[in-house]
């Protein structure tokens, strides 16, 4: 078989680091496969995927040892133009990649790049964009179409180029789950049909397996450190070692007892054989159970027959209502734009209402401004970046506290603590910037903490958060839920975040909630999912393939129980 | 209801001057802002001012999207007025050579009626202009202008550059709004409860965040850009060209007619400055 690109013993230093980012890596990809590169943020991937489009060495200088060749040829020889008619990248945030006001135009890129005639940029665009089927959208602004849209338009802008690999960086990132599902599939489409090489970079393996691959690439600390078919690497314990996440069938397998082989074919939940193993399932079904958490019966934030819309035409939200318990940890759920975001800055005051109320502790919040309602409600935005305004982290955290006027020495004592409470104590009298991204969104909570509201609302918490952040973030909020008992509504469309760490989920759709019920319900409805663009869990399938009467519970119970042996420390030592 | 309208960034609506190519439209910026700024005919300028004030209604661009602009400008103005009469206060009456005093002010300061004159004319000039630069940068689709100015030679990578800061002005105001919403709720007071003093300050504190996550972006754009050839050739063409349609034409041969005719007019009695409609009646004959 041809090999397109073809790494020997390559080895590459960042000119700003001091130590390589990957070391000695040995690849081999040939025309027409399909490969899954994962590994955890800061392990190499997104580096190994800056060798392959040729950002290095030709945008990011560095040191290379070792070989690259990209169809036969050294890359260095190429340059990055000859390699990108070779490679086309879909960059993960497909926002930031769009250079034009129009789809039309922005897929016409790299053709005006390449001074072709007007007349047939045209035939092509029309060609290209009906294969990944928006050829309806093509004079709109590609910053109004949804997340799913978005990554069609990225697609087809590099398709046009007719290149033979194509290279996805995190096409699940901003993704909600089922657009994302479809995303996998409309990859797969493509390959067949166009005959294309496919190398996807993701972490959210479960996701990115819904079709088939041929190897996965397993990357940690900068080294390849399995390359093999998908069923070898479920069986093993490298995704677990590594900071992957398991598909979660697979881990209540394990849970179970059950040894997993390649014969049973784990690759997909729906083509898994289970005959060995579901007598063991329903065992261990037997063996778990859940007791009740006490939550307060007394209602904290209610939000009564509330519409909104930005234009007055079309409502954004419609006749919401909502109610929030005092000490609640709860999620608030929708595909991209169903107007969760909107809801929580109704909530906050950045927007009014057109109708109806929201009552904070039986009283109705209308005339408080901006300000008076932050002291109550706190609000931690997604991209970290749009919070910090001082460049110390005492400072920032203080900012809230200053503005108050309180006095200099409580300020101290109140920060000090929160900071204690964040983990951010050790590093106080440190710049901002040199923090991790994870670590700045810990400085965000922490700066609305420190005013102590009764609520704190986050927008999409653990977007763009590889599994091990996305527990380290979760873990803190959970902990911080069951010390201080303070009220916390999440804003996501991550599953694994709603069934794993709230009490109940609401489900939006089209700006009117669709569902209200503990998530482990709203997980294993078809026709809610289907609706609310969400995915059923894996769980459920698992549960109805081992003949189960009730799988909903099983899924809670289960999900209970890993809750436990997660505060155990059994799962990351 | 929110107010989605963002200020002075190209929207797309159907309007005779929305459908008049790029090129067209940059034509006429152009010669219009070289009579405006030559010409102080007090008839020309206010002949001038009635044509951009229908222009302006033909391309229905709404009061939100040019407001808080225009306010500045206004208050621009009024300081550029004032100092103008501080620093040179008989400016008037070196031009029109005679001094034809209304009133003592103080000091050496005189009103006189020249001056007040010169200053009108001025204002007039501010009022031909704005609205020139309103329709303009509301009315262009950025990528068309870019390939536009491409057309009368400047350099691609000038005016992709163009293009993309003009295209990321709604962007900003976005971002700027999110940081906002959140420095106000924790606390820091932004609207019109503050002193305009402190909402300056408070406002430069967005600043910081504002231009590291427009670093991030300008990083993401630039790598996008490359992997998709931009910079490979000298030249290179344009998806959005528009072909000049007869209404382009007919507007171009319209726009240097008018800026050569208000010219000469202008010059005709030997000055820009002196004109024989208003003159008259408050000057002795040349």
């Amino acid at each position: 078989m041809e090999s397109l690109i073809e790494f020997s013993d390559f080895t590459f230093k960042y000119r700003s680091q001091t130590e390589p980012t990957l070391y000695d890596i040995n690849l081999k990809i040939n025309r027409g496969e399909k490969i899954l590169i994962i590994g955890p943020s800061g392990s190499g991937k997104s580096t190994l995927a800056h060798c392959i489009n040729g950002l290095v060495p030709f945008s990011y200088s560095g040191e290379t040892k070792g070989d690259l060749k990209i169809k036969g040829k050294d890359h260095k020889k190429l340059g990055i133009f000859d390699i990108s008619k070779v490679v086309g990248t879909v960059l993960q945030d497909s926002d930031g990649q769009f250079v034009a006001l129009t789809v039309a135009e922005d897929i016409a890129f790299a053709l005006e790049n390449d001074i072709v005639v007007q007349s047939e940029m045209r035939e092509r665009v029309k060609k290209v964009a009906g294969q990944v089927e928006i050829e309806d959208f093509l004079s709109q602004s590609p910053t109004e179409l949804s997340g799913g849209q978005k990554q069609r338009v990225s697609m087809a802008g590099v398709m046009i180029d007719d290149v033979e690999v194509l290279l996805f960086d995190e096409p699940l990132a901003n993704l909600d789950p089922s657009t994302g599902k479809r995303a996998i599939a409309l990859i797969d489409d493509l390959k067949k049909q166009e005959d294309k090489t496919v190398i996807i970079i993701e972490h959210r393996l479960e996701d990115a397996l819904y079709k088939d691959v041929d190897r996965i690439i397993l990357i940690s600390e900068g080294r390849i450190v399995s390359d093999t078919a998908p069923a070898e690497l479920l069986c093993s314990d490298m995704l677990i070692r590594n900071g992957i996440r398991e598909p979660l069938y697979i881990t209540a397998l394990k849970h179970a007892g059950c040894v997993i082989t390649e014969e049973d074919h784990p690759e997909h939940i729906e083509t898994m054989d289970l005959s060995d193993h579901a007598h063991k399932v329903r065992d261990f079904y037997k063996t778990i159970g859940r007791k009740n958490d006490n939550i307060s019966t007394e209602t904290i934030l209610e939000v009564k027959d509330l519409s909104f819309s930005y234009d007055n035409e079309k409502p954004v939200l419609k006749d919401i209502n909502i109610a929030v318990r005092k000490g609640e940890m709860i999620a608030i759920v929708g595909k991209n734009g169903a107007g969760k975001s909107t809801l929580a800055s109704l909530i906050c005051g950045f927007n009014s209402p057109d109708k109806g109320s929201i009552l904070l502790n039986g009283s109705d919040i209308s005339p408080l401004s901006i300000k008076e309602r932050g002291e109550k409600i706190g609000l931690v935005m997604q991209n970290p970046n749009h919070m910090m305004s001082k460049p110390m982290i005492f400072d920032e955290t203080a900012l809230g506290l200053r503005t108050r006027g309180v006095s200099e020495e409580e300020i101290k004592e109140r920060v000090n603590k929160t900071l204690k409470i964040c983990g951010l104590y050790p590093f106080r009298n440190w710049p901002v910037s040199a923090l991790s991204y994870g670590q700045k969104k810990r400085v965000t909570i922490a700066s609305i903490l420190v005013m102590d509201p009764e609520i704190i609302i986050l927008d999409e918490p653990t977007a763009g958060q590889d599994y091990r952040h996305y527990t380290e973030i979760m873990e803190f909020l959970k902990g911080l839920h069951e010390e201080s008992g303070i009220t916390i509504i999440m804003i996501t469309h991550d599953m694994h975040l709603m069934l794993e760490y709230t009490d109940r989920a609401i489900v939006l759709a089209d700006g009117r909630v669709l569902m209200d019920a503990a998530p482990s319900r709203v997980l294993t409805d078809e026709e809610i999912a289907e609706r609310a663009y969400l995915k059923k869990t894996s769980l459920y399938d698992l549960a109805l393939k081992c003949d189960m009467k009730d799988p909903s519970d099983f899924v809670e119970k289960f999900i209970y129980f890993e809750r436990s042996e997660r505060a155990r420390g059994d799962l990351y030592g | 209801m929110a107010d989605h309208s963002r200020l002075l960034s190209y929207e797309k609506k159907d309007s005779p001057i929305h459908r008049l190519s790029g090129f067209t439209k940059l034509v006429f910026f152009l010669s219009w802002s070289v009579t405006s700024m030559l010409t102080y005919d007090t008839i020309v300028l206010i002949i001038m001012i009635v044509l951009s004030t229908v222009m302006y209604a033909v391309s229905r661009t709404k009061w939100s999207q040019v407001a808080t602009v225009f306010k500045f400008i206004l208050l621009f103005l009024s300081i550029n007025i004032l100092a103008i009469f501080f620093f040179s206060p008989y400016q008037g009456c070196d031009i029109y050579g005679q001094k034809t005093v209304i009133c003592h002010l103080f000091g050496s300061y005189y009103l006189t009626v020249e001056q007040l004159f010169y200053e009108f004319n001025i204002i007039l000039k501010y009022f031909t202009f704005v609205p020139a630069v309103f329709i303009f940068l509301v009315t262009t689709d950025p990528s068309e202008l870019a390939a536009s100015l491409n057309r009368i030679g400047v350099s691609y990578n000038i005016c992709y550059s163009l293009a993309l800061a003009l295209r990321y002005i709604p962007d900003v105001q976005d971002n700027f709004r999110n940081i906002k919403n959140s420095g106000q709720a924790r606390g820091i007071e932004m609207s019109k409860k503050a002193s305009l003093i402190n909402r300056i300050k408070e406002t430069t504190g967005i600043i910081f965040p504002l231009v590291f996550s427009s670093m991030d972006r300008i990083e993401t754009i630039s790598n996008a850009m490359e992997l998709r050839g931009f910079g490979k050739h000298k030249k290179r063409t344009w998806y959005s060209e528009r072909k000049l349609l007869k209404e382009d034409i007919l507007m171009i041969c319209a726009s240097l007619l008018f800026c050569v005719c208000a010219i000469i007019y202008t010059y005709h009695d030997g000055s820009r400055f002196y004109n024989d409609v208003f003159a008259p009646y408050f000057m002795a004959p040349r």
